[in-house]
């Protein structure tokens, strides 16, 4: 085919404007972010006067001090620990609810499955002020328990070990634990309902085949269904992954204690102290980033998937 | 007599696989869920022992909210930033999808840049852009004084006139790569041979935008705009980060006027009454959404 001048010319710079539109708005989108990496290398008397991107004489001590006094090494951990533990536990509680709902029988359970389908649907904003008050009267109830056991474990126990062990659940154990549990629940609904959509589409044979074998409910479960659900439980593991490491309003309400929290949650807090301490604040938040932008880079394809289906269907 | 047994036993065995997702839901969604209604109707500073018959006080909360101006600016500004983020963000959205929905190599990278931001967290996003906007030390007005547009040099958050605009900007900044997702998707599933025939028939791609795409991604546009509305009118950890609902009241938004009267003022009950209030205007905007579009695929 052939095309006279104009037309080449007109197509020529049609693509090249949608190549240029395309190219600002991703500048827009990564720009922020290396402003902030290249800002977490700099002093902060060259941050404000040295706007290069890359500075030449990196502070790497940033990090450090940010890691150990400004206390992210903690953070970090944290926030470790509630994204493993939350999504290790929705993914175990959502896929035994799942498999139930989709292949066992029993009475109710068709209720059970549509109050989690109405969750979903209803949207309850401020769900925060009911879940603090819950959590605040669990904390009184176990305070006011294990006060009054105290004279029971004197007895077999030195009193400064009841002391530390009064102290340890009530600063460390209880507020973990309920953050974690608060957090489960945010995951469960939508989770369920995912696993369950595909459990009622997986063929039934090769439980029955299963079942022939011998094989308990609980086996079928954990050799033959979660296996198969791979797809589904990857989609969860990501949904949940990344909305537990980025959850803010329940770590502040329940978590109050600098060691219990995790990065979120402790960006606020360092920016409260240090104001305009920018190198350290921006090395604090790439410390929050880079594992969300690794895990995300390796994983984007899946990633993509996961979180449009997670929007769609909340 | 025996069989019975059997069958309790089974549904019982049944159940408990289902047990620890519903004991978990009943404490921390359907016991919230009940305890927002009882709250709503009590004055309780969240500190005293609470007791139902001594905090009653009916309808009060819900009357003062009728007349409680904070709050009304607060639903304002979410119902603005929404507008913003439907229209400018959710046309961004389109125009970038429909760049990268032609046959295009590098549309997997563009993909995967503008899907960074909707996974970055609102505290992150927030305190990177609130340092951006800074009146003194702020990258934005750093770039303005280079440029020499001096005179548009600006504390950009704590200006009441600005403040608000700043904040949606973030807010679709943060956004626009979902609806452009969504989008993308949703334009790869238009059979090219439709667009084919049109360019047979001699139509410009301007017609082929018009009576092609458009009539073929309404479910897809419905969809990309109830999530918008929903999500925006109930963001709130980006203003909280950024503004703090401040200067003054002008970047209140319903859900941080929520957080306000429980953790600054203790008026749990008074919180509990927004919270109802607005999550009742949210079901009814995604209720005529759905119904719009509804009517939208009938016809």
């Amino acid at each position: 085919m052939k095309h006279g001048l104009a037309y080449r010319v007109r197509r020529r710079v049609k693509g090249f404007t949608i190549y240029f539109f395309l190219t600002i708005v991703a500048v827009t989108c990564l720009f922020p972010l290396l402003w902030m990496f290249g800002s977490s290398f700099k002093t902060q008397s060259t941050v404000f006067s040295d706007m290069s991107l890359f500075p030449k004489d990196p502070q790497w001590n940033n990090y450090y001090v940010a890691w150990t006094k400004g206390g992210f090494g903690v953070y970090f951990f944290n926030s470790l620990l509630y994204t493993v533990t939350v999504v290790f536990g929705i993914v175990l509680v959502s896929s035994w609810a799942a498999y139930a709902f989709s292949r066992l029988k029993f009475p109710g359970s068709l209720l059970a499955f549509n109050m989690f389908l109405a969750a979903m649907m209803i949207p309850l904003p401020g769900s925060f002020v009911p879940l603090y008050v819950l959590v605040n009267h669990i904390r009184k109830v176990l305070i006011e328990f294990l006060a009054s056991s105290s004279p029971f474990l004197l007895q077999m126990f030195p009193a400064s070990f009841v002391d530390q062990l009064l102290v340890f659940v009530e600063q460390q154990l209880y507020p973990r634990s309920a953050y974690i549990f608060c957090m489960i629940n945010v995951g469960l609904s939508f989770s369920i309902y995912i696993l369950k959509t595909f459990f009622d589409k997986m063929p039934k044979e090769l439980e029955d085949a299963a079942r022939m074998d011998g094989c308990s409910k609980l086996g079928i479960w954990r050799h033959v269904a979660l296996p198969l659900a791979r797809p589904a439980i990857a989609v969860i593991v990501i949904f949940n992954t990344l909305n537990v490491w980025n959850e803010y309003i329940l770590a502040q309400l329940i978590l109050s204690g600098k060691s219990t929290m995790p990065l979120q949650r402790g960006l606020m807090v360092f920016q409260g102290v240090y104001v305009t301490q920018y190198p350290l604040l921006m090395a604090g938040l790439t410390m929050t980033v880079i594992p969300i932008l690794i895990v995300y880079l390796a994983l984007q394809k899946y990633i993509i998937k996961g979180m449009t289906a997670g929007a769609v269907v909340g | 007599m025996k069989i019975k047994w059997t069958t309790i036993k089974a549904n019982l065995e049944n159940l408990s696989f289902a047990l620890p997702a519903i004991i978990i839901f009943a404490i921390f969604y359907i016991y919230p869920f009940l305890k927002v209604f009882q709250l709503s109707v009590c004055n309780w500073n969240g500190i005293d022992a609470f007791s139902f018959s001594q905090y009653y006080t009916g309808l009060v909360n819900f009357k003062e909210i009728l007349v409680d101006k904070i709050w009304w600016q607060s639903m304002w500004h979410a119902a603005y930033i929404t507008l913003i983020a439907l229209t400018f963000q959710n046309v961004l959205a389109l125009l970038l999808a429909m760049a990268c929905d032609r046959e295009m190599k590098a549309r997997n990278y563009y993909r995967v840049i503008f899907f960074i931001p909707p996974i970055l967290s609102e505290v992150v996003v927030g305190l990177i852009w609130q340092w951006i906007y800074d009146g003194n030390y702020g990258l934005l007005n750093h770039l303005l004084q280079t440029m020499g547009w001096d005179q548009l040099i600006h504390s950009w958050l704590s200006d009441p006139k600005t403040a608000l605009t700043c904040v949606a900007i973030v807010h679709c900044w943060k956004g626009f790569g979902w609806g452009f997702i969504i989008l993308l998707a949703g334009m790869q599933t238009i059979p090219r041979q439709l667009y084919e025939a049109a360019k047979v028939d001699g139509a410009s791609s301007w017609y082929a935008f018009w009576h092609v795409t458009v009539p073929m991604m309404i479910p897809v546009f419905v969809l990309v705009s109830i999530l918008t509305v929903l999500g925006t009118m109930q963001v709130f950890i980006l203003i909280y980060t950024m503004t703090g609902g401040g200067p003054g009241y002008h970047t209140e938004v319903p859900v941080t006027r929520i957080l306000a009267s429980m953790t600054a003022s203790s008026r749990f009950g008074y919180a509990c009454a927004q919270g109802i209030l607005f999550g009742l205007v949210l079901l009814i905007l995604s209720f005529t959404q759905k119904k719009l579009s509804e009517r939208l695929k009938q016809e």
